[in-house]
């Protein structure tokens, strides 16, 4: 009937204002007294008391809390988790790269070293400003030492210094994302809570000892 | 006693927020009246088509997120299609079922970005828009289990998807589908049956079925004038053929036409989805290394796919000279070609529901220009 349709479609919109706000408030968001009590690890009293300035701040709705995003374990985040110990300078993550930034040069780790045995990575850089996280240089890696990163956060002033090197891979904490990684997702390992400190833990599978190595390529020749 | 009117060009665009990324149209109005359209297009092309030859199989993929990007996995469905076709790579089924999920669930949050900007075009502020993104952000966080992005999802490999959905993934889509379903209904209880709505849309910019199959154009635009043409149907790709859904078929062929046939679409996609989900078997999602390498080289020759995209016909043509990289690539883009008959729409309507018309042929222009 003819004038039902409006009253009809205002009671949807007030049906929507009792529902729980969907919102995220990112990077902080504001919280009255109590919450701010509850950041600084305290119950309102004592908060009242110790912090009058902080407070009053706080009931004013001034105070804000940093929140978290939520982000799946699979998130391929804007940076990259790299295990040098893993890594064997194969140059698969270079030559499978869409756009070619990744830069490695590698040096035999010494004078006639036969297949198999360790290559030093010299240089190992990744220019984040033209990546597009497309996650195939983490697909194309044989043994699980370059991983996606699990952060977003990485605007920078200059251009430059969005070119990630092997000491900046080395020194980060090492978070990897679960991208293409089925194991991580097995062991339940949750990115944004724990880190890989040993890089044995990162791969699908052990990487063979220097002995079994050497029988494997040098001694059965 | 009539007013005496003159015509004036005016330019809307590039860069106007009711065009949906940088279209240009150079209208010239008699009063209120439409009496010259020429649409202008190109400032968003980034030569795809031309990058694709110089990238191995597996990296164009990253390419076709990025033409249509409210429908990345559309794209990469047509694209590994037609990979598959060219190379004679033989899918699993796992990772069949995985990427019929996943394109459909893209249909869904397509159909709901162009329900609610229409309705925004329209004038309903907001309130339509925010409801149907909401909508949307669930099927995004969905995608970002399934792959680890929203939008540029790369989810697709030749033969299959690259990694099996996870543990979380199923309870959120069984939740995800209920609350599309919720979703759709309140936006047809308070739009499908809103006078305001059916004063602005219906009876306006109505075009023939004749028109539409002469400029060759597809998807809702043609399913809302009566023609049944469903790709899904006509020609089932992937397992389509196992899958029972209705057409969804208006006869009136005006912008609510449009507008009616993509909310009742959402509503089969989310049937289909469901099927997909009691039918999908385990085993592998991708084919071994020894089958498919890394580095395909298909045999010489050529080949076209095209699947029911949220936009009408969406195909890859490919041509392969043996190497690892395709000699030529064309996309056959509904939008660009759904585009072709806005001019004739839009002659002789008004100046309020040129954005109205604009929004129910659902372009985007990210798979314009390419």
């Amino acid at each position: 009937m003819i004038g039902l349709g409006l009253p009809r479609g205002f009671l949807v919109t007030l049906k929507n204002f009792m529902r729980p706000a969907v919102t995220e408030q990112y990077p902080d968001r504001h919280v009255g007294l109590i919450g701010a009590a509850r950041d600084a690890g305290m119950n309102p009293f004592q908060f009242l008391v110790k912090k009058p300035g902080d407070s009053l701040k706080a009931i004013a709705g001034l105070a804000t809390v940093p929140v978290a995003v939520k982000q799946s374990s699979r998130f391929r985040g804007n940076e990259f988790t790299f295990f040098e110990d893993r890594c064997t300078a194969c140059a698969s993550c270079a030559k499978y790269c869409p756009l070619g930034i990744i830069e490695i040069v590698s040096i035999p780790g010494k004078i006639d070293a036969q297949e198999g045995e360790s290559y030093k990575l010299e240089v190992f850089d990744i220019d984040i400003g033209r990546c597009m996280f497309c996650g195939l240089c983490v697909e194309a890696c044989p043994y699980d030492a370059l991983h996606m990163g699990t952060s977003f956060e990485r605007s920078k002033y200059v251009r430059d210094e969005l070119i990630i090197t092997k000491e900046e891979l080395n020194a980060a904490p090492k978070r990897p994302s679960s991208f293409y990684r089925p194991q991580f997702e097995e062991n339940a390992f949750d990115p944004f809570k724990e880190t890989i400190d040993d890089y044995h833990d990162a791969g699908r599978h052990e990487r063979p000892s220097d002995e079994d190595l050497k029988k494997k390529w040098v001694d059965e020749r | 006693m009539a007013i005496r009117t003159q015509p004036v060009t005016v330019n809307l665009g590039p860069q106007h927020p009711s065009t949906h990324g940088v279209f240009r149209m150079r209208v010239m109005f008699d009063g209120e009246e439409i009496v010259d359209v020429e649409p202008i297009f190109g400032y968003l092309h980034r030569g795809s088509e031309k990058l694709a030859e110089e990238r191995t199989y597996t990296q164009i993929v990253t390419l076709t997120d990025r033409m249509d990007y409210v429908s990345s996995m559309l794209n990469n469905q047509a694209y590994i299609l037609a990979v598959e076709k060219l190379a004679g790579i033989e899918p699993v089924p796992r990772g069949v079922w995985l990427r019929m999920i996943a394109s459909e669930l893209q249909r869904v949050a397509s159909h709901l970005v162009a329900t609610g900007f229409l309705l925004q075009d329209l004038g309903a502020l907001g309130t339509p828009l925010i409801y149907a993104m909401r909508e949307r952000e669930n099927i995004l966080d969905m995608f970002e289990m399934l792959c680890g992005a929203r939008i540029t999802n790369s989810y697709l490999r030749p033969g299959g998807v690259f990694m099996d959905a996870p543990d979380e993934f199923w309870p959120a889509l069984d939740r995800g589908l209920d609350d599309i379903i919720q979703t759709i209904d309140e936006l047809e209880e308070y739009l499908s049956g809103n006078e305001l709505v059916f004063s602005r849309t219906k009876g306006t910019a109505v075009i023939t079925p004749e028109q539409l199959i002469n400029a060759s154009i597809t998807g809702p635009m043609l399913r809302a004038s009566g023609v049944d043409w469903d790709l899904r149907h006509r020609a089932p790709y992937d397992y389509y053929d196992r899958i029972t859904f209705e057409r969804k078929l208006h006869t009136a062929s005006d912008n609510y036409a449009r507008y009616w046939v993509r909310v009742q679409e959402v509503r089969e996609s989310v049937k289909i989805i469901r099927q997909c989900v009691e039918q999908i078997e385990p085993g592998p999602v991708r084919p071994s290394f020894d089958d498919v390498p890394r580095l395909i080289r298909p045999p010489a020759g050529d080949a076209y796919v095209a699947i029911e995209g949220s936009k009408g016909e969406l195909g890859f043509y490919l041509v392969s000279d043996g190497g690892i990289a395709p000699y030529r690539m064309h996309v056959r883009a509904s939008s660009l070609i759904n585009l072709t008959l806005l001019r004739d729409m839009l002659i002789g309507g008004q100046f309020g529901d040129l954005f109205v018309t604009f929004g129910s042929v659902d372009l985007n222009m990210g798979e314009v220009d390419r």
